[in-house]
């Protein structure tokens, strides 16, 4: 502790609420800092997964996050790292076991991306970059806020991406049958977009909401 | 043509910036300025004086693109009647063509310059020429019967994705005509292949023995068969002297594909015609066309299917190689820059276009394909040509 008379901070205070709506918007772990691009890009192609794995990510960044703020003054600093992959690890075996008990259908769609959750660079960089600094509160908020900011990107380009390609959002059809061209009765006008169900389209819709992104908050805009 | 100019001159300055109508300047300079020479004159010193500008080039190169759109056209009217068993005159094959042509150019052109048009008044600057050849080229390599909406949904992305963010004309990294087929080809796979969108057929019975795939379609249904068996002999017999994808129906373009792919020799026509004129690389056409043909040659020493074992120069003549080569590759803003720069562009754009033609049939389009990836790579390579251009200079400055 240091020596210094310390103002007892509230636990709302303006300085950990920014904690939250930081990494929303000014500080986006996806459309600023461009971190856990991968699985933005594989699990967005239906809403359910993408929400499931911003649940599973918010879990385990925020409970990563409490832990390592815990114990961050009882790791060698030569071997963080590893502990950090123990207790991210260990965390998304947890998420892993849940998902296949108790929804297994989006276990299967979410495959080894569960398992990758491991990788995913917000992950770690949040755990050095914040949790080995700051008391477990605000490591606790500042998880959450990032996995908020995560959360909203993946499940935006999830709604543009399934309501597009497949006209149907959380498996649910919203377009009316009778839009659809059908050959046989020569009906119909519309067709899905089946651009939106490859990959490449999710880097189109996430750099289209980088794009809206910084157009809105002019401060984004890097001088050159 | 006073009447004329004073309407332009009465509207000026209601579109004028404090004007009312403000974002419809650039839609207003861009039609004074094709009615009447512009009166810009240069800030600076001009370094070049020639008579060419960017219009000049565009208009160009719509001439040269208009022997091919005609005949493809003719075709399309030609291939309807064929198909339901109707006999028709040059004139009412022609005229069904360009029927089916004409909403889709209007589609194309509406949707593209609306979008740039949107974009010239957002970043205040004219609208540029690009799309007079873009939104010709699009319509051109769709086949006929694609729904409107589709066609406007394509050009829209081309423009705004291929183009816009990326700055606008002479900024871009991909060609936006090619950047609509392949997002058109993805998005609508059921209207942009397959053997049921080539030929219109309706209003009427199709005839006994029909067949509406293109000759690249029936070529694909040979790879994993071998050679020279019954189940391909059918199929290559349409390859031959005297059937439907032979050499010279090919070369004249009588086969089914995209509106104005067809025919070979008008695209080469238009070819020569951009080459003359210096608008067209001829480097990028010739290197081109050596890489399809090199490429097509090595299949054919290999030869385990009928697909390898075609003609090199017959394969070349199928699909939109031909079209791709003098009015794809050659875009001046995404082939490369530097001229060593253009043979290797050139090369590796025809030798990838018929490699992915041929071991990927599901890609029957591999041109479109080759060409949107040697854009992407243009810009490297002009970098190692550059790059190579400095070091020996700079060894003969060491050596002296």
């Amino acid at each position: 502790m240091s020596t210094e008379v310390k103002q007892k901070e509230s636990l709302f205070s303006k300085k950990n609420r920014k904690l939250i709506s930081d990494p929303f918007n000014d500080n986006n772990p996806i459309t600023v800092q461009v971190l856990g691009i991968c699985s933005a890009l594989a699990i967005t192609v239906k809403l359910e997964p993408a929400i499931v794995m911003s649940l599973s990510v918010m879990f385990v960044l925020a409970a990563g996050n409490v832990i390592i703020s815990l114990i961050r003054n009882l790791i060698p600093n030569r071997i963080r790292i590893i502990v950090q992959l123990v207790v991210v690890a260990s965390l998304v075996i947890l998420v892993d076991q849940f998902l296949k008990a108790y929804a297994y259908d989006v276990s299967k769609q979410l495959s080894v991306f569960v398992g990758l959750i491991i990788t995913n660079c917000i992950i770690m960089g949040r755990f050095e970059a914040f949790a080995l600094g700051n008391g477990p509160w605000k490591a606790f908020m500042d998880g959450i806020g990032n996995s908020i900011g995560y959360g909203v990107i993946l499940i935006a380009v999830a709604f543009f991406r399934e309501l597009l390609g497949s006209g149907t959002l959380l498996g649910v059809p919203v377009i009316p049958q009778s839009w659809y061209i059908n050959a046989e009765t020569g009906t119909g006008f519309y067709a899905n977009n089946g651009f939106f169900l490859f990959p490449p389209m999710a880097l189109i819709v996430v750099g289209l909401i980088i794009w809206a992104q910084r157009a809105k908050n002019t401060k984004l805009i890097e001088e050159n | 043509m006073k009447f004329v100019q004073n309407i332009f001159d009465k509207t000026r300055p209601l579109v004028e910036k404090d004007g009312k109508r403000n974002i419809l300047y650039p839609l207003h300079n861009a039609l004074e300025t094709m009615a009447f020479v512009p009166d810009h004159t240069t800030h600076s010193g001009a370094h070049v004086r020639d008579a060419i500008d960017l219009k000049r080039t565009m208009v160009t190169v719509i001439f040269a693109m208009v022997p091919a759109l005609l005949f493809g056209m003719w075709n399309i009217g030609r291939l309807h009647f064929a198909a339901i068993g109707e006999e028709a005159a040059l004139l009412d094959s022609f005229l069904f063509g360009a029927l089916k042509m004409l909403p889709l150019i209007t589609v194309t052109y509406a949707a593209g310059l609306g979008v740039e048009i949107y974009f010239s008044w957002k970043r205040n600057h004219p609208v540029n020429e690009g799309f007079l050849v873009s939104g010709l080229l699009i319509p051109m390599i769709m086949p006929v019967d694609i729904p409107l909406w589709m066609v406007a949904v394509s050009t829209i992305f081309a423009v705004l994705i291929g183009k816009e963010v990326f700055g606008g004309t002479g900024m871009n990294l991909l060609n936006p005509a090619l950047t609509a087929r392949a997002f058109a080809f993805f998005a609508y796979p059921t209207w942009m292949s397959g053997d049921q969108v080539w030929i219109n057929t309706k209003g009427g019975e199709v005839v006994d023995g029909y067949s509406g795939a293109t000759a690249l379609g029936d070529l694909a249904t040979t790879v994993g068969q071998g050679l020279g068996n019954t189940a391909t002999d059918a199929v290559m017999a349409q390859f031959g002297a005297g059937g439907h994808y032979s050499f010279m129906n090919a070369f004249l373009g009588l086969i089914p594909g995209s509106i104005g792919e067809t025919s070979a020799l008008l695209i080469l026509l238009g070819g020569l015609f951009l080459v003359f004129k210096g608008v067209g690389s001829w480097k990028i056409m010739l290197s081109f066309f050596l890489g399809g043909f090199v490429m097509a040659g090595i299949f054919n020493v290999f030869a385990v299917n009928e697909f390898m074992g075609l003609n090199p120069l017959h394969q070349l003549m199928l699909g939109g190689f031909m079209f791709g080569m003098v009015f794809m590759a050659t875009d001046p803003v995404s082939a490369a820059q530097t001229e060593t720069g253009k043979y290797i562009y050139g090369f590796l754009a025809g030798f990838f276009g018929i490699m992915i033609r041929v071991f990927n049939p599901a890609y029957p389009e591999g041109i479109m394909l080759a060409i949107l990836f040697m854009n992407v790579m243009a810009p490297l390579i002009d970098y190692y040509v550059v790059e190579a251009n400095i070091k020996r200079r700079a060894k003969r400055v060491a050596h002296a």
